[in-house]
């Protein structure tokens, strides 16, 4: 059985050491920056692992730490209001709340965080979880047209919501990834007409690959979706009072629309290190599998910890490369760990090593996924079928199971997680329960070219390199 | 010579208290006795086997491997009821569940469940109500059994006048369930799909009378409703009712009685329930992993051969889950043997997991919850007669056949 974090493991005798990390826990400082899920969970699980000094939250964002999944969906549809999605509080965290200002600046040496507002923050142990943007659209002036959205936040959810709300002629959303898809989804059950425009061959191609972005077309399409895959906007045309009028397209076409959702994927909130000393840049902030982050010179810090969409670590099932990921249940993990860790003795530190998984609904059906099926070269059909749209999909790469999706089959899924945690052989020879004849034989899994960019597939493969290195590593021959 | 493990779960005078036996299972994860099923008693095995698509329900999977004497009993006989979508695999299954499920959760009738609240709160209230002598009561007999099954009638749209006839079916086939070594199993078959077969009758006749007339019960619904996957034919719509009926009469009795038996074991968790009603959610979740009403799954069938903790179950074998036991799994659970609502992280194995976990959930939940809060605010100073309470037969659905109770009086 493969290690989870919920097995009980065998508690080491405290006695040891100079006690300073007993003081720590009494009385140290720790200062967390970002203040939602992965801030917040952090922090409650450094209560609840009884840490009793000073807390503070850095957010930059106005109000209580709130949960974005209902933004693309409930909210969307009306079901639900963007200000009442405020994530549950699982314990009281008795921290001093810095909200509505930006962390402008760290300082490693003297250990403060600086502010915009030009307050500084001392810290004995710092957490980093400033998450992701939304990409936005690259043309400033077109960008701020009335009628151009970005979906991010819970300002950006109300505005779209209440745009949806009175009735637009037509939504354009540019990129057909999971929030595209959903914000697609959304329109079409309220009955507004919509336009998707992907760069690829279709919707998710670039986190599920051709085969299953087949599927997802097929769904978009029954369900009324204006789909046009292989073009890019080029431009976005607004009318004399600045409301955006017109999308144009690569292929030569126009696309009239009084909405659209620019849904390009995201950037990590990395800008505010920059010159510290961190290794952060736009891939993330590389840390250990400790959570730990490195500095530039490739050195693991033991006092700044990093969670969450802004994080990228090492991960042993997928040889070490290190993953960052854009999924809920990884900043809720990841939080968990870096907070046990900053108030932890060296050898009782635990390593993230969660299988990464996702979930997405759109148009009626509930996809999953588990491992990292982008990394996957092949796909095998293990259950049920492409045609009915219910089934499970498996990812081998190198012969061994990397990841699996589900369209409205999650309940099997750990199974297949086992499968990628235990390294077990691609294709699966076993039989298993509805498994179908055109499910017995691999085929490729048909992603993009790596090297064209597409819209970002919420996990991002990379190997350690800081942005800004001061160090050349040049091999001696 | 001792008795082996098997014999021990299955034999009734264990049954007050199978967990020391189930302790004894789990020093051996993979238990397998000459010929028997191959027994899974831990948490995380039985977990992952439930979510294994190697692993089939389809009790024509395990008679076509035919090593398994117990598969006899299961053998569909000649113009018998199909299965219940309980003992089918997917794709069939997940039709059948989907369209069930249309008329009684999320996303298309996502209130039913919690919309019956009042109703049964009345019949709650109407059972306390009618308990003549607070001195002497038999809570199965008076409140127990009673309420779930009048809400499972409601449910459904089935009288709640001719229980006397359906009780005896219902019995039969609940104890079809249980693998009783001692019955023979030809017998037991043919007595179980009599059973069926005038459950199926009776069945038939309301739903062409609901076909004419429909209400607003799950039958009408079932009968008439046309969504995506079309529409049922009269054959899977009996078995798809008769499997309602049944589990909403077989499992949560023994929720409701093992409630109140472990309260009345557990005085201040009783009386804490009083004074904090909410208590009553988690104080259920922790009722069903520590007193499950299905105490083991004793029907799936290996399609290939599976490794479980080094061992090699090969294909075609039967398999028990032994969900009650991988409940008390010390690995999984810190103090299991201890009743603790304020437990975190309780992901019990009660309801079972996976595609076939528990359909009634929702509803069962909510009629514990309901039983139990009520009963713990009306009875006054209740006190067990007899510790252990007598129990049933079966091994697989484990709950007293009567639960002796007195108290001082009932609060209004
Ligand atoms: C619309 C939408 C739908 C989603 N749906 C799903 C889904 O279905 N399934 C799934 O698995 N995941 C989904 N996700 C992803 C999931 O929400 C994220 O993985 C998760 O929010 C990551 O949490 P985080 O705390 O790391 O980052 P974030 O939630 O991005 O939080 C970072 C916080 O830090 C703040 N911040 C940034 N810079 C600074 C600074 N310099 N100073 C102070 N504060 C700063 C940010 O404003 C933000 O409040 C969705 C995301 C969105 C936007």
């Amino acid at each position: 059985m493969p290690w989870t974090p919920s097995t009980p493991r065998p508690r080491r005798c405290p006695v040891r050491g100079d006690g300073a990390l007993e003081q720590l826990k009494r009385e140290g400082r720790i200062v967390v920056v970002g203040a939602s899920l992965a801030g917040l969970r952090a922090a409650e699980t450094l209560r609840a692992k009884g840490f009793e000094g000073s807390l503070t939250m850095i957010g930059d964002e106005p109000g209580e730490p709130y949960d974005r999944p209902p933004l693309s969906k409930q909210v969307l549809l009306g079901k639900a209001r963007a200000d009442r999605t405020a994530l549950p509080r699982l314990r009281s965290v008795d921290a001093t709340w810095r909200l509505g200002v930006p962390a402008a600046g760290l300082d490693m040496a003297a250990r403060r965080v600086r502010l915009a507002d030009g307050d500084e923050v001392p810290y004995d142990r710092l957490l980093i979880a400033t998450g992701v943007r939304a990409r936005p659209w690259p043309r400033e002036e077109e960008a701020e047209l009335d009628g151009v959205f970005v979906l991010r936040t819970r300002d950006h959810g109300a505005a779209l919501a209440r745009r949806l709300a009175d009735g637009p002629k037509r939504v354009l959303v540019i990129g057909g990834g999971f929030a595209g898809s959903e914000v697609a989804s959304a329109c079409r059950e309220r009955g507004i007409p919509v336009t998707v425009a992907e760069r690829g061959a279709s919707p998710l191609v670039g986190a599920l690959g051709g085969v299953i972005g087949a599927v997802s077309a097929g769904l978009h399409r029954e369900h009324g979706v204006d789909l046009r895959c292989g073009v890019m906007v080029t431009a976005l045309e607004g009318d004399a009072s600045g409301r955006v009028r017109a999308a144009h397209l690569s292929d030569g076409s126009t696309v009239e629309t009084d909405v659209v959702v620019v849904s390009l994927g995201a950037l990590r909130n990395t800008e505010w290190l920059a010159g510290s000393g961190l290794g952060a840049g736009p891939r993330g902030i590389a840390c250990d599998a400790g959570c730990r982050a490195f500095d530039i010179r490739g050195i693991v810090t033991d006092d700044i910890y990093a969670a969450g969409d802004v994080a990228r670590c090492p991960h042993p099932l997928f040889g070490y490369q290190f993953l960052s990921l854009e999924h809920w249940g990884n900043a809720v993990a990841q939080a968990g760990i870096a907070a046990h860790n900053m108030i932890s003795e060296s050898t009782d530190r635990l390593p993230h090593m969660e299988v990464p998984a996702f979930w997405s609904s759109q148009f009626g059906v509930n996809i999953k996924s588990v491992g990292v099926p982008s990394m996957g070269t092949e796909i095998l059909i293990a259950q049920g079928s492409l045609e009915s749209r219910r089934f499970v999909g498996v990812y081998g790469y190198q012969g061994r199971v990397i990841g699996a999706v589900s369209f409205d089959h999650g309940r099997w899924l750990p199974f297949y997680q086992e499968l990628i945690e235990s390294t077990a052989p691609f294709p699966p020879s076993f039989p298993t329960v509805d498994r179908h004849p055109d499910g017995q034989r691999p085929m490729d899994a048909d992603f993009p070219d790596p090297s064209v960019p597409s819209h970002g597939p919420t996990v991002t493969l990379s190997g350690y390199s800081p942005a800004d290195r001061r160090i050349t590593f040049i091999p001696a021959h | 010579m001792t008795q082996s493990l098997l014999h021990q779960i299955l034999d009734h005078a264990n049954r007050a208290d199978p967990y020391p036996i189930y302790e004894e299972l789990r020093k051996t994860p993979v238990h397998h006795e000459d010929g028997g099923p191959y027994v899974i008693s831990t948490y995380y095995e039985i977990r992952s086997l439930l979510h294994d698509p190697r692993i089939s329900s389809d009790a024509r999977n395990l008679a076509s491997a035919g090593a398994d004497p117990l598969a006899e009993e299961t053998t569909p006989q000649e113009g018998a009821l199909p299965p219940g979508f309980l003992k089918l695999d997917p794709p069939e299954h997940d039709r059948m569940r989907r369209m069930t499920n249309r008329h009684f959760g999320p996303p298309h009738s996502p209130r039913r469940v919690d919309d019956m609240r009042p109703e049964l709160h009345d019949i709650v209230d109407g059972l306390i109500a009618g308990i003549d002598d607070p001195g002497r009561i038999d809570l199965v007999e008076q409140f127990s059994y009673p309420f779930p099954v009048t809400v499972i009638c409601r449910l459904l749209g089935v009288p709640r006048e001719d229980e006397s006839r359906f009780h005896t079916w219902a019995d039969t086939l609940a104890a079809s369930l249980d693998p009783d070594p001692d019955a023979d199993p030809a017998e037991r078959g043919k007595g179980a799909n009599e059973a069926r077969m005038e459950l199926g009758m009776y069945l038939a006749g309301l739903i062409e009378e609901r076909r004419k007339n429909p209400g607003d019960d799950m039958l009408s619904q079932l009968a008439t409703s046309r969504g995506e996957d079309g529409q049922m034919t009269t054959m899977e719509l009996l078995s798809t009712a008769a499997l309602l009926l049944i589990a909403g009469h077989e499992t949560t009795v023994n929720l409701i009685t093992n409630g109140m038996l472990t309260l009345l074991r557990n005085p201040d968790v009783l009386q804490r329930l009083r004074a904090e009603p909410k208590l009553v959610v988690p104080l259920v979740e922790e009722l069903l992993r520590f007193e499950p009403p299905v105490q083991l799954l004793p029907q799936r069938t290996t399609l290939a051969d599976i490794e479980v903790r080094g061992v090699t179950i090969p294909k075609g074998s039967s398999l028990w889950l032994v969900l009650a036991s991988g409940n008390r799994d010390p690995l999984r659970f810190e103090n299991p043997d201890r009743f603790d609502p304020d437990r975190p992280d309780i992901q019990h194995l009660g309801l079972g997991s996976g595609i076939h976990s528990c359909f009634g959930a929702p509803l069962a939940r909510l009629e514990a919850q309901l039983a139990l809060s009520e009963l713990a605010r009306r009875l006054e100073n209740p006190r067990l007669v007899d510790d252990p309470p007598p129990y049933r037969q079966n091994a697989v659905l484990r709950g007293p056949r009567h639960l002796h109770i007195t108290c001082d009086g009932i609060r209004p």
